[in-house]
């Protein structure tokens, strides 16, 4: 027995319907073969999105394939020797790096974004010139980072390479990613929250401190982590802040010399054929953080939208 | 370390305009002496942190002051050692032998720059289409992680891979020594691509829709519509997008002092090698002294003015989108 299709008001029966502007697939090659250069320019965009995908997916099997099987358990020997060449010690370098230029560019980059943006009027000159210094900051070349470090931490202030100097180098070098990504986490703050807390009392700083800040927290945070993908992944700056002698025995302290993950693996290149192994073992390491980082990155960012 | 030296300088400053201007809410006749005492200390408090914000936003200012003026005065009279047109126009450096000219490194930067974009433009504008307009929702949640990954790797990792994968692919399939222009702009192609995808998908997905339906309606293909419609709409945010690629690529080092050959040359052709001027910078600085080591700080700065010209092109770009 047919089933009697019962209509609520205003429904219409739909199963007969045929939307008039759906192409089936033959329609859409039909269409393609009349214009060539339409179906070309789609190819095109589908070959180029293709190739892209390709080369990650390779570069990353690559690297995974050639460093894996030299992950040994010596290759993170507390202490490194030329028989064990572990990355340990420079694994901790990194984080020391990376901690103290995260916690200077994260505090000098929150602070210079709560002034524009809670502050300051978007036509000040000042909020102007900053933002221009802030453009200016990141477009630097590492390179360029590495050698005013060098010049500044190393020979001027007469420190010598240290972990302090490096770190400080990439405090300047993250700046700008910290406080562009502040800003924009503080705009997302609606407004009503602020006037909320005038109308209760709050003074502005108050405001800023307890009710701003928390709202905007995720965008901050993955402005940071952001940059420790920034900090994890660079070598130039490093290379001639920080040290890149070859003789990493432990961990140093921040007013010591030593090499980060990029810089041993650097050092392990330019050393020839003889340590490729375990470079690639170093670049596996640096790969497996650089995609957490950025994981974690996208994964806190997505919280702030879900929020407001 | 600048903030910590004058914040008490910010803080005697803020006592002092806390005296000299009334407290904010003049309290009326009567009113608790307490009252005023805690207003005038928020105050006094406000202010400070007022003033810690002003110089954590001055120190942008400070750093790149410094930075400037550093490099400029280290440079200059180094320059004038060399001689300006000796160091920018000659074309033989030979440290060993006291010559110092530059052009050749200039002339292989502008050429790997210049073949990295002709390699990385096409490709990432092409990308930036297919994840504005094409791309599924279900895709872009892989395609974005995936762009975000090849701008994530370190310069050093894709530097090793152009040098063991690259290297050896452009030997064998062209001749030569393999380390060549050809290997530098492969790898400097890739490395500038999430740059482009991701500010120019940006750019044309801030061009209204209704261009793009308009185009449609009258006819275009979708195709047209893109490439005729929506890239001229969105032409400012486009060459932004190539010249940060550019910027990029530039001053990229690591990657490219394995890859480059690292020959003080003019290139004759793709397979030939040539030294940049950041790849000379890094595969001399650790074992030069006196005078050769000087003129390495001013091929820095040689880098630096340039990137700075290319930020000043970047503004005036966005200043013109507004």
């Amino acid at each position: 027995m047919a089933k009697q299709l019962v209509l609520k008001e205003g429904e219409v029966d739909t199963r007969g319907i045929v939307p008039i502007n759906r192409q089936s697939f033959k329609d859409k090659l039909r269409a393609y073969l009349r214009k060539p250069c339409s179906f070309a320019g789609f190819l095109l965009v589908m070959l180029a999105s293709l190739v892209t995908v390709a080369l990650v997916l390779w570069i990353l099997v690559y690297v995974l394939k050639q460093g894996i099987p030299y992950l040994k358990p010596k290759m993170f020997a507390w202490r490194w020797s030329y028989d064990n060449m572990s990355m340990l010690p420079s694994l901790i370098n990194t984080l020391v790096i990376s901690l103290i230029s995260l916690a200077v560019a994260g505090i000098v980059g929150v602070f210079a974004a709560i002034f524009m943006v809670e502050y300051a009027k978007s036509t000040n000159i000042f909020v102007k010139i900053v933002r221009v210094a802030a453009e200016t900051l990141s477009g630097i070349p590492s390179i360029v980072y590495g050698i005013f470090g060098m010049m500044f931490f190393v020979e001027l202030l007469g420190w010598g390479y240290t972990l302090l100097g490096g770190a400080l180098t990439m405090a300047m070098m993250i700046l700008p990613l910290t406080m562009r990504t502040t800003e924009e986490a503080l705009l997302a703050v609606p407004d009503s929250f602020r006037e909320g807390s005038y109308a209760l009392g709050a003074g502005k700083l108050r405001t800023i401190f307890v009710i701003i800040l928390p709202a905007a927290i995720p965008g901050i945070v993955s402005g940071v982590i952001l940059g420790l993908g920034r900090v994890v992944g660079e070598t130039m700056a490093l290379v001639y802040t920080a040290g890149s002698a070859f003789n990493v025995r432990y961990a140093a302290g921040p007013m010591g010399q030593g090499c980060t993950l990029t810089v041993y693996m650097y050092s392990l290149i330019t050393e020839g054929n003889k340590y490729a192994g375990e470079a690639w073992a170093v670049a596996v390491v640096l790969v497996v953080l650089v995609v957490l980082i950025n994981g974690a990155a996208e994964f806190v960012g997505n919280k702030l939208k879900k929020e407001y | 370390m600048k903030e910590r030296k004058t914040l008490p300088a910010g803080e005697a400053l803020a006592a002092q305009a806390a005296e000299a201007l009334p407290a904010p809410q003049p309290a009326a006749e009567g009113a608790q002496e307490g009252a005023l005492v805690v207003n005038k200390k928020a105050f006094v408090r406000e202010l400070a942190m007022k003033i810690v914000f002003i110089v954590a936003a001055a120190l942008f200012v400070v750093v790149v002051g410094v930075i400037c003026v550093y490099l400029l005065a280290s440079a200059i009279p180094t320059i004038a050692e060399i001689g300006f047109v000796k160091f920018l126009f000659g074309s033989t450096w030979l440290p060993s032998s006291g010559y110092y000219g530059v052009g050749t490194l200039i002339v292989g930067t502008a050429y790997s720059t210049a073949c990295a974009l002709v390699i990385g433009v096409p490709v990432g504008l092409l990308v930036a289409v297919f994840m504005a307009f094409y791309c599924p929702r279900w895709l872009y949640k892989i395609m974005k992680p995936v762009t975000n990954i090849l701008a994530g790797i370190p310069s050093i990792v894709y530097g090793y891979f152009g040098l063991v994968v690259i290297v050896p692919i452009v030997r064998e399939s062209f001749g030569g020594g393999g380390t060549s222009l050809l290997a530098t702009a492969i790898i400097l192609g890739i490395m500038i691509l999430p740059t482009i995808i991701s500010i120019s998908e940006n750019a044309l997905r801030a061009v209204p829709k209704s261009y793009f339906e308009g185009a449609l309606a009258l006819g275009a293909t979708k195709e047209r519509a893109i490439f005729r419609t929506m890239f001229p709409a969105a032409k400012s945010g486009v060459v932004t997008s190539v010249i940060l690629g550019l910027g990029r690529a530039f001053g990229e080092t690591a990657a490219v002092v394995l890859i480059c050959g690292n020959a003080a040359i003019f290139p004759g052709s793709l397979l030939d090698p040539i030294r940049t001027l950041s790849s000379n910078i890094a595969s001399e600085l650790a074992y030069s002294t006196g005078l050769h080591r000087e003129a390495l700080i001013a091929c820095a700065v040689v880098l630096f003015v340039f990137i700075l010209f290319i930020t000043v092109i970047v503004m005036l770009l966005r200043r013109k989108k507004r």
